[in-house]
């Protein structure tokens, strides 16, 4: 990995991000996208904006410098900040294809859980209210999952493979596991991948709040809403985003002195065959996920220092964390958990990208990044859960994990690079 | 200048982020003012809801530039 984009509700651009993790900031906030009222659930995790968006300001993100007016009529949100967050990640690693040789060996594997939901909801009003003839040339493309990727590749002339990833709150793992296998059967040298989501819209929230998965609890408290492990947990708290990475084969970033972040090592993958919305009770699908994952990577249990755990503040939490004790047995004492959902929300089809993230930034950094309103715990564990802050430790490898609605589960692992 | 110029000049500046300058009645909407096909339908929607006129997509298809634009919502009116 020589190349990281992020896009979250914490801030526009990888430090920025990083920085309100490891400080243990809450980008939960009052819903500004759109009139709340008669809707139970009236808190999001918003991306920072210039207009005020998620109540950010000066300094923000800022839609202008990425795309004008006119093409930001071709783009959904989602797709707009896989560019913004491609642009970073490409400008990190500074990889820049210029002979077409270079160009037909960089790829893009970009996904979402959802995509284009609010233009479908709104082309649906206009569709029923106005008739076919006023629905816009530029919906379906503005809506396509896989024009994420296509945009990128067409911003940035990548002729390699172009994929895109939909397994729900599972999209940004899948996405990266699939990349780095495409790197290592040569179908390309680099690839950028990962994923992104904007949902915050109202049928997006509507939706969520129908199959009782949204908080609903804590809409005058927003920056505690999010509390995985904790005895107050109430359901997850929307975020949206991007993270893109540019990953590329070893040799490859070596010979052009790439700054290598740490190497994709490990990538598993299972479904649970047990219910469209729950996990199955008890964690089996997950558990089988994390174990291919450490037999790809040839590493045991006992060498995870850290994992990044898809914890998104529901019942689910403790049942992923049962499932992460049976593997790693009397090593739990010496393993960090972190949820670090606790701060940015849910970002769905972007959160197993942003969290990949976080798993790596906490290599570069030797740092275990926190889970916040973790005030109570409900359950005993002798693992670290990394209350309030983030905490220095050794951190040579690092797990994400990723769970989806269908029961689809990914992990993928990280390991320092050691020259 | 025709009303009628003026307007879907209007309507071509704010679709296509065009410079003013260049949005001529001689200008093309695709070769001259950087649109492509989906941009040109979006314009016809654009000229159609304006002038509260419908543009069959045949007569669409001729529309190519402004000229043809303020041609045809003309005689469309007049007619």
């Amino acid at each position: 990995m020589t190349g990281i984009g992020l896009l979250t509700p914490l801030g526009w651009g990888v430090e920025k991000s990083w920085k309100g993790i490891v400080e243990g900031r809450s980008g939960i906030g009052p819903i500004t996208a759109f009139d709340t009222e008669g809707y139970a659930c009236t808190i999001a995790g918003e991306v920072p904006s210039v207009d005020g968006r998620g109540g950010g300001g000066e300094g923000d993100f800022d839609p202008d410098q990425i795309m004008s007016a006119k093409d930001r009529k071709r783009v959904d949100d989602f797709i707009l900040y896989a560019i913004a967050a491609a642009d970073e990640a490409l400008h990190d690693a500074n990889w820049k294809p210029e002979t077409n040789e270079a160009r037909e060996r960089t790829g893009v594997m970009v996904g979402a859980g959802i995509g284009g939901l609010g233009p479908i909801a709104d082309t649906a009003i206009i569709l029923k209210e106005q008739g076919p003839r006023r629905v816009s040339p530029f919906f379906i493309p503005s809506a396509l999952i896989n024009l994420a990727g296509g945009q990128i590749s067409i911003r940035h002339g990548l002729k390699g493979p172009n994929h895109a990833v939909v397994t729900a709150c599972a999209t940004g793992a899948h996405a990266i596991g699939d990349a780095a296998r495409m790197i290592a059967l040569d179908d390309a040298d680099v690839m950028v991948c990962g994923g992104a989501e904007s949902s915050i819209v109202p049928i997006g929230i509507a939706g969520f709040l129908a199959c009782k998965a949204l908080c609903t609890a804590y809409n005058d408290t927003p920056e505690a809403a999010s509390r995985p492990y904790d005895r107050g947990h109430a359901g997850f708290v929307m975020g949206e985003g991007a993270g893109i990475f540019v990953l590329e084969e070893y040799e490859h970033a070596k010979a052009r002195g790439a700054t290598i972040y740490a190497e994709v090592v490990g990538y598993g993958m299972s479904g649970d065959a047990y219910h469209i919305t729950a996990p199955s009770e008890d964690g089996e699908g997950g558990e089988r996920a994390m174990k291919a994952a450490l037999k790809r990577a040839g590493l045991q249990p006992s060498d995870l220092d850290y994992v990044n755990a898809h914890g998104t503040s529901t019942m689910a939490d403790w049942i992923e964390l049962k499932a992460i004790e049976r593997l790693v047995g009397d090593h739990a004492k010496d393993l960090a958990v972190s949820s670090t959902k606790s701060m940015t929300g849910h970002l769905l089809g972007a959160a197993g990208a942003i969290e990949a993230a976080f798993c790596v930034l906490a290599i570069r950094d030797q740092i275990a990044p926190p889970t916040i309103n973790l005030d109570d715990p409900e359950h005993e564990t002798a693992i670290d859960l990394v209350p309030h802050k983030g905490k220095p430790m050794k951190i040579d490898v690092a797990m994400s994990n990723s769970f989806g609605f269908g029961g689809t589960n990914a992990s993928v692992i990280f390991k320092k690079v050691v020259d | 200048m025709s009303d009628t110029l003026e307007r879907v000049r209007k309507i071509v500046i704010d679709h296509l982020d065009a410079d003013p300058d260049k949005v001529t009645e001689k200008a093309s909407f695709i070769d001259d003012l950087g649109a492509d096909s989906l941009d040109n339908v979006e314009l016809v929607m654009a000229f159609e809801e304006e002038f509260d006129i419908e543009i069959p997509d045949d007569a669409a298809e001729h529309i190519q530039t402004v000229g043809d634009a303020v041609k045809y919502i003309d005689e469309k009116s007049a007619g």
